[in-house]
């Protein structure tokens, strides 16, 4: 019990001090309306909402998680504020997973921002919401245990945010969400499939508008093989670099 | 029972030897000084028993439980005060003080009431919901105390607890930490100020280089210079070879000249100032004061390390807070 009070003040503290402050509400939501409005300016106003949406949502998603947790987390290393927390009684796991919970709360309600105009644009009756929501949680996941892989390899919060994007605009390009992976040259394409974000994505499309890869028991089973690898390696390196 | 108990601890980084084979035993309810200069490996050695720092050989024993490979399992026993203040800047005071009691499972109305009576303790209720960016140096120490003990631990530990802050906030935490003392808490306290410790600890190691090279209790450190005389002869030209001249005349005497003009004066029988004096003057040095001093642990920690107490007190300047 006194672990799981530990655990929720963590997240607390966390959603309080970083996630709600205005910046970032702000960032959350004007993002989604950016590449939103990017899309519907590219396609001369006649996009398929259905099919802009998947894309908008993982990018917001995406974005958003990285950011922030590298971020935060580099922040609190460097004050030296994140030693207190490895200083009390909680096991690292439990410890990790409080300091993550924020950040995929602040990711997956990042995600309904893009959902919530979609509802006034389009009809989304159709849309499989039984895969969309596992799939925006576990999106949220993965890529908030990338933010944390990227917090613990750098020291600098700059570095933080360069060492993102060495990851993110590579997957971004790559995930299928702006050009369909089969017509991806043959070399490029294995990579592909080396992202998280390519699962994500593939179902998010396949729930939205029928149009998918892969079957969806692939697509999350290789998220959460994602989310789980992420998240043993980034404990792993707090374990290695931090507690020296 | 010991409430510390390390053997034989190690720790390398790279090319240096930070810590090399310490031991000690720290009795339940004792105040523990572990006094060294800068870079000496007291907060390597503190942080090895807390957790921050992975021992590369040695046990670690605290309140009898073994935490060599897993320091979690007596964490919840411990607090910890860092040398630097490494609270939330964008929390206030009360916010802080509740974060820190939840980080040990304390229950919400029992971590409100705590908080609040750690502020009162520590004169910072009228701060209590201020952030803690806008806090002083004296009262960031006082706020890290009192969240490092909001747990009620059985042993404290203090990195150099008063280092950086203004006089008379370090009276009130060296007030603060022997109150702590007194109502049970066994205390291993870090310092680099020599009074601070003969005036706080029970007993004191001295570390140098990372190894120790005594412990005792204050009054047996003491003990062998409390019969030796020593004066301080304050003067303004100096000149060369003044050390040599006055060993020559005053050969029962050591001589050692500091800097700022400062000579010291040792020896086992009775101090004259007069002859001294008068001796100086003839050699045309002007001599502005003559003062005898009452042996302290600092001419011990000079005798047993032979860190010269300038160097010390030259780190004391830098750090402020004189104790």
């Amino acid at each position: 019990m006194k672990r799981w009070i530990a655990f929720w003040n963590i997240f607390l503290k966390d959603f309080r001090a970083y996630y709600l402050k205005p910046p970032n509400i702000s960032w959350g939501l004007i993002f989604p309306f950016a590449w939103t409005g990017m899309f519907f300016i590219k396609s001369g106003g006649t996009a398929d909402v259905l099919h802009m949406v998947p894309g908008v949502i993982s990018l917001s998603i995406l974005f958003g998680t990285t950011s922030l947790l590298s971020v935060t987390i580099t922040f609190e290393k460097k004050g030296k504020s994140f030693d207190r927390l490895l200083l009390a009684p909680i096991p690292l796991e439990l410890l990790m997973l409080a300091k993550t919970s924020g950040a995929i709360l602040f990711g997956v309600v990042n995600a309904f921002v893009p959902v919530l105009m979609a509802v006034f644009l389009t009809d989304l009756s159709q849309v499989a919401w039984s895969a969309v929501i596992p799939a925006i949680v576990l999106i949220a996941a993965s890529s908030t245990f990338l933010g944390l892989f990227v917090a613990v390899s750098v020291s600098e919060v700059f570095e933080a945010q360069t060492f993102s994007n060495f990851f993110r605009f590579p997957m971004v390009f790559l995930c299928g969400l702006f050009f369909p992976i089969e017509r991806l040259p043959l070399f490029l394409k294995p990579l592909s499939y080396l992202f998280p974000l390519t699962y994500g994505a593939d179902i998010l499309h396949g729930a939205f508008h029928g149009n998918h890869l892969m079957a969806f028991s692939i697509d999350f089973a290789a998220l959460s093989f994602f989310c789980g690898v992420l998240f043993l390696i980034s404990l792993r390196n707090i374990g290695k670099r931090w507690v020296l | 029972m010991n409430a510390l108990s390390i053997q034989g601890l190690a720790k390398r980084f790279g090319e240096v030897q930070a810590v090399s084979d310490v031991s000690v035993e720290v009795t339940e309810g004792e105040l523990f000084g572990f006094l060294g200069p800068n870079g000496a490996g007291k907060t390597t050695t503190i942080n090895m028993l807390t957790g921050l720092a992975r021992p590369d050989a040695g046990t670690i024993r605290i309140a009898g439980i073994d935490c060599t490979g897993n320091p979690k399992a007596a964490q919840h026993l411990t607090g910890v005060v860092p040398d630097e203040s490494n609270l939330y800047p964008e929390l206030t005071g009360f916010q802080n003080l509740s974060f820190c009691a939840a980080l040990y499972g304390l229950r919400k109305k029992e971590r409100e009431n705590r908080a609040r009576e750690l502020l009162d303790t520590f004169n910072l209720a009228d701060a209590g919901d201020r952030k803690f960016a806008g806090y002083s140096k004296g009262m960031k120490r006082k706020l890290t105390i009192a969240a490092g003990i909001i747990h009620r631990p059985k042993i404290l530990f203090l990195d150099e607890p008063t280092t950086g802050i203004d006089v008379a906030s370090a009276r009130q935490i060296r007030q603060l930490i022997a109150h702590l003392n007194r109502s049970g808490t066994t205390i291993f306290l870090t310092t680099h100020y020599i009074e601070e410790a003969e005036r706080l600890c029970g007993r004191i190691a001295f570390i140098v280089k990372g190894r120790i090279v005594r412990i005792d209790t204050v009054a047996d450190l003491v003990q062998p210079i409390q019969d030796k005389h020593v004066m301080q002869i304050a003067v303004s030209n100096g000149g060369p070879k003044l050390q040599y001249k006055l060993t020559v005349a005053f050969p029962h005497m050591t001589f050692q000249c500091l800097n700022l003009g400062l000579i010291r004066v040792e020896s086992d029988k009775p101090i004259h100032a007069g002859p001294l004096v008068r001796f100086l003057e003839d050699l045309g040095v002007e001599v502005n004061e003559a003062r005898r001093m009452r042996p302290s642990l600092e001419d011990v920690f000079v005798q047993i390390t032979g860190i010269e107490a300038d160097a010390l007190k030259k780190e004391k300047e830098k750090g402020g807070g004189k104790p």
